[in-house]
């Protein structure tokens, strides 16, 4: 009752701040790393590597001209998909992480509190 | 039921529903206005976001540029796709977290700065009325075309469609007619091609039709290198000929790229979703509903290319299909035989033998003394009169006009009549989704950025709900006139909006996101230097007669060259300039904490 926490840098706020900075430092590698897959898929297979993929073919497509033409899309698309799964899944993960927080801080308020009134 | 009465029955139907979902969604205040009450479900979003980006051009032109290109085509494939993966990862969730109303807004409160946000305000205009008046045109056009009537009328009748649901209605209004419009120029792109693929290869699927044998047994694209090889055109599927190197390919599509991630009225879209989650899930319906159009647009182009070479190519006047006479009334193809009945078309490197060209932007007298001058010399056996052939050749006209192909090709497959009416509804409907984004970029960057944030901060809901509606109402009469007087440099200018996004918006909005320490000053002096870069590499190259003196990288691409000088500029400054403002930090942070529940 008596120990509400101040929003000053008490223990719990400084533990929220630490999740939150995981939390960016994860979207910022996974936001990196689809990226990487974006350039290799449509600037990389598409155009730079357009030649020597044109050698080989898929069904009735040279495979350059098929990353140019068809797959770049697709992977674009199967990127962004990625990237909404695994940041909602990110989210939760890190509200259900600040929940705990906050419930174990408020347990061991109460429970500080209970021993005092106890003394 | 002919074609024609087909067309008014379904652009009669479409523009009823327009009007009757634009009546369902008015609105009463600016938060309805500017960003549809931030209600709208990111599927629908998705829908909408994919009506209004693509455009008259990528409904018309894309297939027939991609069938004149072959594989360089691609570049246009994966530079207005790929900039939505930009989009999606980048700037989306953050700026949506931001809760602004318009990019300008967004650029004005990171960097405390009214310069910045009028630098991006006049960018947002320019891009914006750039992109407008060829939406205007597409409208006039496929009127005229398909209903007879004029293109001046044809462009009327949009403007006051498009006036009476966007005025209504602003964003939430423009929102669903746009998700209604995306299903009706889906269907009219992917029916034919469907139709068309099973006819040719007996596939249903487009994308596998374009990779499977014509009934003759070879596979359909190597015939078409094989056409192309016969007549003198650069083979369909080889990489990188002529001008487009392997440079100007890469350049290309990374400028549109980048650009297509920086264009405001793309950007606005994900303001009118509820949270950080659904904007980042309307970025992947956004892109899947656009996939679907992207994908098959290569198989049409394929297709059409066959077709073209199968039904023109060696005709004699009296064989000459329909579809060829409607389209040389237009000037859009034109034929001048050589003596021998037959028609020859080929490329560059048997261009002697050419007999197919495009009237162009030559006036029509003109053109009609060119042909008369043609006739005399073939009557005379070449003593009087002049070879038109080598006339129009060297005014740069070989070949018809690409974006004929869209429209042409159900004819040219001799689809049912609904089905190549339905076509003419679709690229209504494309050009006036587009058409009514920018219009509301246009009145919100006037009505709320310039005239409330920086001249009127006490005007009143009331006031500002007023003034939203004259600027679009104005926006939209100022849009069709340049529709009815284009100016001549449409297509270039478009070319010029991507550079200009590119090299402005794109490394503006990144770095006030990922950069914490960037303030105005480096933001400022970085888009100055990109945009002054790009703006005058463009206009030297296209209109004075400059060298591509930029390792010969053409107009189309240089935007990247701009973005890459606009980060420099700015990273470098960012250290030597003041920190921004506290108030500022703590915008940057909020962006980047998880959302709440």
């Amino acid at each position: 009752m008596s120990s509400s926490p101040t929003p000053t840098a008490t223990p719990i706020t400084t533990e929220v701040q630490r999740a939150n900075a995981r939390y960016w430092r994860r979207n910022l590698f996974l936001t990196l790393a689809l990226l990487v897959g974006w350039f290799l898929a449509g600037l990389g297979c598409g155009v730079l590597f357009a030649e020597p993929l044109n050698e080989h073919r898929l069904g009735g497509f040279p495979l350059g001209f098929w990353f140019a033409q068809q797959g770049a899309i697709i992977a674009f698309v199967v990127l962004i998909l990625i990237y909404a799964v695994v940041m909602g899944r990110l989210d939760r993960a890190h509200r259900r992480q600040v929940a705990r927080l906050l419930a174990e801080d408020a347990d061991a308020s109460s429970a500080s509190s209970a021993t005092e009134g106890d003394a | 039921m002919t074609v024609q009465a087909w067309t008014f029955l379904f652009v009669g139907l479409t523009f009823s529903l327009y009007l009757f979902l634009a009546w369902r969604a008015r609105v009463r205040d600016t938060q309805g206005f500017y960003v549809a009450g931030r209600g709208v479900p990111a599927l629908a979003n998705g829908m909408a976001t994919a009506a209004d980006w693509m455009s008259a051009a990528s409904f018309l032109s894309m297939a027939g540029l991609i069938s004149f290109l072959g594989y360089a085509g691609g570049v246009y494939l994966i530079g207005w796709t790929g900039g939505f993966v930009l989009l999606a990862l980048l700037l989306a969730p953050y700026l949506r977290k931001c809760g602004h109303y318009t990019v300008p807004d967004f650029v004005g409160d990171r960097y405390e700065s009214s310069a910045a946000r009028l630098t991006a305000l006049l960018c947002a205009l320019f891009v914006s009325f750039c992109y407008v008046a060829g939406q205007m045109r597409g409208v006039g056009i496929v009127f005229a075309r398909f209903l007879e009537v004029d293109v001046d009328v044809g462009v009327a009748i949009g403007m006051a469609l498009v006036f009476v649901y966007a005025t209504l209605g602003g964003m939430k209004g423009i929102t669903w007619t746009q998700v209604a419009q995306y299903w009706v120029l889906i269907a009219a792109f992917v029916i034919p091609a469907v139709a068309i693929s099973w006819q040719l290869t007996g596939e249903p699927v487009p994308q596998v039709g374009m990779g499977s044998e014509l009934s003759s047994g070879v596979p359909v694209l190597d015939k078409l290198d094989q056409i192309h090889r016969d007549l003198g055109f650069a083979d369909y599927t080889t990489a990188f000929v002529g001008s487009w190197d392997q440079l100007n390919v890469f350049c290309t599509a990374a400028a549109l790229m980048v650009g297509t991630a920086g264009l405001p009225h793309v950007i606005v879209r994900f303001y009118t979703v509820k949270n950080v989650g659904a904007a980042r899930w309307s970025g992947f319906f956004a892109l899947f509903f656009i996939a679907l159009l992207y994908l098959t647009a290569p198989a049409t182009a394929a297709f059409a290319r066959y077709y073209v070479f199968e039904s023109l190519h060696g005709k004699t006047e009296a064989e000459l299909p329909s579809w060829y006479r409607t389209w040389e009334q237009t000037g859009l193809v034109v034929w001048l035989d050589d003596g021998d009945g037959k028609l020859a078309y080929h490329g560059a490197a048997q261009q002697e033998q050419n007999e197919v060209f495009r009237v162009g932007a030559l006036p029509a007298v003109e053109f009609a003394e060119i042909r008369a001058d043609h006739a005399t010399w073939l009557e005379s056996g070449g003593e009087r009169g002049s070879d038109g052939r080598a006339v129009m050749t060297a005014k740069n006209l070989s070949g018809f006009d690409a974006d004929i192909l869209v429209l042409a090709t159900p004819e040219m497959a001799q689809l049912a009549a609904w089905i190549i009416a339905l076509v003419a509804a679709g690229g209504l409907a494309a050009a006036l989704s587009t058409a009514s984004g920018l219009l509301l970029v246009i009145s919100s960057s006037i009505a709320h950025d310039l005239y409330y944030r920086m001249l009127r901060p006490q005007a009143t809901e009331a006031q500002r709900l007023r003034v939203s509606r004259t600027t679009i109402g104005l926006a939209v009469v100022v849009a069709g006139i340049f529709g009815i007087y284009p100016p001549g440099f449409v297509s270039q200018v478009v070319a010029f909006a991507f550079g200009l996004a590119a090299s402005s918006f794109f490394p503006v909005l990144v770095l006030g996101i990922f950069g914490k320490r960037t303030s105005a000053i480096p933001a400022i002096a970085g888009m100055l230097t990109g945009i002054t870069f790009t703006a005058s590499y463009i206009l030297g190259t296209v209109y004075f007669g400059w060298e591509r003196w930029c390792f010969g990288i053409g107009p189309q691409g240089i935007g990247i060259v701009g973005m890459v000088l606009n980060f420099a500029v700015a990273l470098v400054l960012t250290p030597l300039c003041p920190r921004p403002s506290q108030k500022a930090r703590e915008l940057v942070a909020m962006m980047r904490e998880p959302e709440g529940d």
